[in-house]
């Protein structure tokens, strides 16, 4: 956090300066680690053994908040007799099918209720279009009555599955798993569970490497897991929160940059499953389900009227023909095989630098390079505008600048302080920013980018009798003259109620008859009451200490999602020093410093009539009101790729043998099997000694991602001027290498050269018996600024987490040797040579499954 | 204050001659909350135009800045101190103590029990602004100033690159450039502080590791910052250039450590270089009023 995020880090050192214990896990001794009372080597890629042993040690030291767990999450529900953990199969769940990899959940579902697996039960296609993103605020559907036990000893309940499920995670199998002496690992878990209860709640921060694992999804429920059995949810001081890698991550998934979403998590219509509007809706609110999903209908129709306006009738289905559709997987990674395959003819790029900072560099590029036009909009001359002159595969004869197809057009960009807009961070807080100063010479805005080809494609098809230019055609698009105002963009997606004209407050102003619009539900009420409320800044001594008059947060400004659960089941607070939300029983309503997440005046005694659906069937105790029933997940019955819960898979590249199970990675892991994507052998299949060595991939404080904001800036290139890769003193014993001397590694994909340097700050570490050494490596470098360098990101290949399809980058298998790497056709030679010692002929495709009932080669 | 102007305590801007001088101002950089990011380094020559250093890898941890220049005003030193097997150190039997100088480098060698794990120290160093500044005091030009804060500002358009501030300077911080020869150094902002803003380096910390503000204010706060972390098990923590009895008459600028000056490179008993200078003024006066007298001695010795 101190390294990528040292402006945030400063209220960690605040509270390490009034007595917080800061605990830093990571492979390596980072900037954060410096700071931290603790730092926990951990080896890549291990961290659900090392989560699971604490999920272990809260469970068999009945460690938990048993209160909140038995009134909030869903541990006392029955879950399917069918259902057979990794513990039984092997490290299979039930109802794998080897055909896809993927699983039919029905067995995974609440006991009674398996037929409500519905379109969860086909996962494959789910894994084509990142079904699990569609959950980001909400879960999928289950039924509102579930047979429950409350004294938790129905061997069938959740949590009774969860205790057998981790029952084997013990301090010594995460010693042999993680590499963390047992002694460090406990510290860990008694600083944990003594830090949360009714008095005390504990913050679980992680940067988005963490999620970049083919079981990156699985992680993150991982931390959720213990925070809910921890009572760490709902509450002040508590949380799992995502540190995003740049301004606005938060913000580019509300309102997407993502393939498969629309404003506000509505899903992008499917071809095939959503053909029509009624379908698409109820895919959306589930007739009949618990929550504020019910309301879907009112979102999707405003949504439609934000886009076509007058257009947009009840007799035209609000212009729901005219939204694309899905067809399959089209995410970032499908897209650059795609170029590649020649199926893809042009691109734009926006801020974005996939030669240097996308995995598998040279697919990226050779990707680019197959294309009729290009379009890059960036604030430099960045590698991915020039790839077909200055890229590597120039100098190894796989592009030719003269024959390069591709055209490129390069539009010079406004940067963050020369256009005005919001940022989304990750508490869901927008702030509005102003303009500081105007852009150079002929860079513009994104925003007047998009605006003036909208407009210029309005014009051009003003006329077109196509069928399919008549979703441009009826495109609303008044955003001013020249520069388009972002209070105008902003004030679209707030809404309209459209028979006044007046801005709407709230979402629940949303209709479904076509009288209110809005771009984006969850951000209504970002201009309640006609105020731009992102852009207050009322300092936090003259509020109270939520301070909720700074910025505003989605939904309806509420700084703490599911803060109901700051309450005991009664509406009393768990304690005067946690106090948060509570009922103030003679006003009849939830009150408190925060907004209340929950109906306003709905006690916590009310019981849902028989039969109710909506927001009416949520009970006074269920606090997690976007659940299909209300309560915090620590089992998920339906709607996660890969399992209900998360199991220790190796990564897809490991030396060593899963310690736990027979099933050795993530089976449903995304995988792109092709001659150009090929990946490191791991046990059990042989020839995993070729590529001996663990290594990660991060960022230093002094550069930006791929490095278009920084190598082009000497007062930062000249702090961290060189490519470098970090090994410890031991294995630069063992390969020779000299500090400050040149290494190359190599993996199936490619050999980068990097100097080095060698540090303690880094450790080698027993693994199963064996010692482990981990390398680092920065990504920042590539072939444009004042300093350049390989680009480590050359090094990964293409396998993604099945949820939501996010590339497993932090952890691979590798070589380190001493001295450059070969250049031109010599170096293509070097790399196939290292495939062939692995056994990774072209048209080898490893198994996916090696549990012992498996077909394997093993 | 004493007889002698050029060492001891003292309150440097009214002796410059500032009949109704502010308060000294200064930095108090407390190196236990730094986190390395070096936006100090950045802000500095931001704001000062300062060009940059060369793009050099220099392998000394995350420091490729090297150390203060003409071209670095701010600069944070990295230090990795490699984990101590206390046990292994408590069984190993103390050295006998010879006069002789180390071998090991500062830092390395350390207590039985002291400390066990990896440390990695950060510390952003930054010109002292002496009590006594010796680059100050042989500055042939008057190009180099005593301000109304109390910190010294070299004009370098008076500069004429002469050089002698270089060798006066006891912690080796003023430097002169290579293209144009002139003598640079940290101005602790004085182009900002007119204005009543905050020095570059202090604004942009975002740890507050720098802090700037007026010296006595400081002062106490960094007394209370030691008393702190003494409370809290560092007993490693300790002040540097606090002290108005050391040999510069204490620093405008100073720091709290982890560790020995010497490991941050700092050197651990700075003495302003013109200390003995009145000292030696007074001698080499004796010695010409002797010459003179013999010389007149020897006339007289003549006639008589």
């Amino acid at each position: 956090m101190a390294e990528a995020h040292p402006v945030g880090f400063q209220w960690v050192v605040e509270a390490k300066n009034r007595g917080a214990k800061v605990i830093h896990v990571d492979p390596r001794f980072s900037r954060t680690s410096a700071l931290a009372n603790t730092h926990v080597p951990v080896r890549a890629g291990a961290d659900i053994a090392f989560l699971g042993g604490i999920v272990n040690y809260i469970l068999g030291n009945e460690k938990d908040f048993r209160d909140y767990v038995l009134a909030y999450t869903n541990a006392s529900m029955i879950v399917s007799a069918k259902y057979r953990d990794t513990e039984d199969l092997d490290g299979l769940f039930s109802g794998f099918d080897p055909g896809t990899n993927t699983y039919d959940q029905t067995s995974w579902m609440y006991a009674g209720s398996e037929e409500h697996a519905g379109d969860s039960a086909d996962s494959a296609a789910g894994r084509e279009t990142a079904s699990g993103l569609r959950h980001e605020s909400h879960g999928v559907p289950v039924p509102a009555d579930v047979p429950r036990d409350e004294t938790l000893q129905d061997p069938n309940c959740v949590y009774q599955i969860l205790k057998r499920h981790y029952a084997r995670y013990t301090p010594e199998v995460v010693e042999q798993v993680c590499g963390v002496p047992r002694e460090k690992f406990l510290e860990v878990c008694e600083a944990w569970t003594a830090n949360s209860g009714r008095e005390r709640t504990t913050c679980l921060v992680y940067s988005v490497g963490w999620t970049q694992h083919s079981v990156g999804v699985q992680y993150i429920r991982t931390g959720a897991i213990i925070q809910l059995l921890l009572g760490n949810m709902g509450r002040p001081g508590g949380g799992v929160l995502a540190l995003r890698g740049h301004a606005s991550i938060q913000g580019s998934t509300d309102i997407p940059t993502l393939f498969n979403l629309l404003p506000g998590y509505l899903p992008m219509p499917h071809h095939a499953q959503h053909p029509t509007f009624g379908e698409w809706v109820d895919e959306i609110r589930h007739p009949g389900q618990k929550g504020f999903w019910a309301n879907a209908e009112s979102y999707a129709v405003s949504l439609l009227k934000a886009y076509f306006g007058d257009a947009a009738t009840r007799d035209n289905d609000w212009g729901y023909g005219w939204l694309p559709r899905l067809t399959g997987d089209h995410g970032t990674y499908r897209q650059a095989l795609d170029m590649i395959d020649g199926k893809i003819k042009g691109y734009f790029l926006l801020g974005q630098n996939p030669a240097v900072g996308s995995a598998h560099g040279r697919a990226q590029r050779l990707g680019m390079a197959n294309l009729d036009w290009l379009v890059v909009r960036d604030l430099y001359m960045i590698e991915s505008a020039t790839f077909w002159k200055n890229g590597p595969e120039v100098e190894t004869g796989e592009i030719t600048p003269e024959s390069c197809r591709t055209e490129v057009f390069f539009f010079p960009a406004a940067s963050h302080a020369e256009k005005e807009g919001t940022f989304t961070q990750t508490q869901r807080m927008l702030q509005w920013r102003e303009k500081a100063v105007e852009p150079p010479g002929d860079a513009r805005s994104d925003l007047w980018f998009f605006y003036h080809l909208g407009r210029r494609l309005k014009a051009r098809l003003a006329s077109s009798p196509l069928p399919r230019d008549a979703a441009i055609q009826n495109l609303t698009w008044e955003y001013g003259a020249d520069e388009p105002s972002g209070e105008r963009v902003l004030q679209e997606i707030n809404g309209f109620d459209l028979s006044t004209g007046k801005l709407l407050s709230s979402f629940t102003e949303m209709k479904p008859d076509g009288t209110t619009s809005g771009g984006c539900w969850i951000y209504t009420g970002v201009f309640a009451d006609g105020v731009n409320q992102a852009a207050r800044r009322k300092p936090g001594s003259e509020q109270n200490w939520v301070a909720p008059e700074w910025g505003w947060a989605w939904p309806a400004n509420r700084r703490t999602l599911y803060n109901r659960a700051s309450a005991d089941p009664d509406g009393k607070p768990w304690s005067e020093r946690k106090k948060y939300v509570w009922w103030d029983p003679e006003k009849g309503e939830w009150t408190g410093a925060d907004v209340p997440d929950f109906e306003r005046t709905k006690p916590p005694t009310y019981e849902p009539p028989e039969g109710a659906s909506g927001v009416a069937a949520l009970s006074g105790r269920d606090a997690f009101i976007m659940q299909g029933d209300g309560k915090g997940w620590l089992y998920v019955p339906s709607g996660l790729i890969d399992g209900p819960l998360p199991t220790h898979y190796e990564p897809a590249e490991s030396m060593v043998r899963n310690p736990l199970y027979g099933q050795q990675a993530n089976p449903t892991r995304k995988v792109y099997d092709r001659d150009d994507n090929p990946t490191n052998p791991s046990p059990p299949r042989q020839h995993a000694d070729v590529f001996p060595y663990v290594f990660s991939t991060s960022r230093l404080t002094e550069h930006h991602t791929a490095g278009g904001m920084s190598r082009q800036l000497a007062y930062l290139s000249e702090l961290q001027p060189e490519m470098f890769v970090e090994v410890s003193p031991a294995l630069a014993a063992e390969r020779g290498l000299e500090h400050l001397g040149w290494a190359h590694i190599v993996t199936a994909r490619a050999a980068i050269e990097a100097r080095v340097l060698v540090t303690e700050r880094l450790t080698p570490l027993r693994i199963d018996g064996r010692v482990v050494h981990q390398l680092w490596l920065p990504y920042h470098w590539g072939s444009e600024g004042l300093v350049t360098g390989d680009s480590a990101n050359d090094l990964i290949g293409i396998t993604l987490d099945p949820n939501v399809l996010i590339q497993e980058s932090k952890v691979g298998t590798c070589d380190i040797q001493p001295g450059r790497r070969p250049v031109g056709k010599a170096l293509l030679a070097y790399v196939a040579d290292y495939r062939r010692r692995a056994g990774l002929a072209p048209g080898s495709r490893p198994p996916t499954v090696t549990t012992k009932d498996a077909d394997g080669d093993q | 204050m004493g007889i002698n102007s050029l060492y001891g305590p003292l309150d440097p801007a009214p002796d410059a001659g500032y009949p109704d001088a502010p308060p000294r101002m200064g930095f108090f950089t407390d190196t236990s909350v730094c986190i390395g990011c070096k936006a100090c380094e950045v802000a500095c020559k931001t704001w000062n135009a300062i060009p940059d250093d060369g793009f050099n890898l220099l392998g000394h941890s995350y420091d490729n800045t090297g150390g203060l220049s003409a071209d670095s005003w701010r600069h944070v030193a990295f230090i990795e101190q490699p984990a101590v097997d206390a046990l292994a150190a408590a069984g190993r039997p103390e050295p006998q103590f010879l006069g002789m100088p180390g071998t090991t480098l500062p830092g390395e060698s350390v207590p039985a029990g002291s400390r066990t794990d990896f440390r990695w120290l950060m510390m952003s160093n930054v010109c002292k602004h002496c009590t006594h500044a010796g680059c100050l005091d042989v500055c042939p030009t008057g190009s180099l100033f005593r301000t109304e804060f109390g910190t010294v500002v070299v004009q370098e358009d008076i500069c004429n690159g002469c050089g002698y501030c270089v060798a006066a300077c006891p912690y080796g911080v003023i430097d002169r450039r290579e293209d144009d020869g002139r003598a640079w150094k940290c101005t602790l902002c004085y182009d900002r502080l007119g204005d009543g803003l905050t020095p570059a380096c202090a604004q942009a910390c975002p740890t507050e590791s720098i802090v700037f503000g007026e010296l006595s204010e400081l002062h106490a706060r960094a007394d209370e910052r030691v008393a702190k972390l003494h409370a809290d098990g560092v007993g490693s923590a300790r002040l540097y250039g606090h002290d108005q009895d050391d040999g510069v008459g204490g620093d405008g600028a100073f720091f709290l450590l982890l560790d020995e000056p010497e490991v941050y490179g700092l050197p651990p008993d700075p003495i302003v270089t013109t200390r003995d200078l009145p000292d030696m003024w007074k001698r080499a006066g004796l010695a010409a009023l002797a010459m003179a007298a013999s010389v007149a001695v020897s006339f007289l010795g003549r006639r008589g």
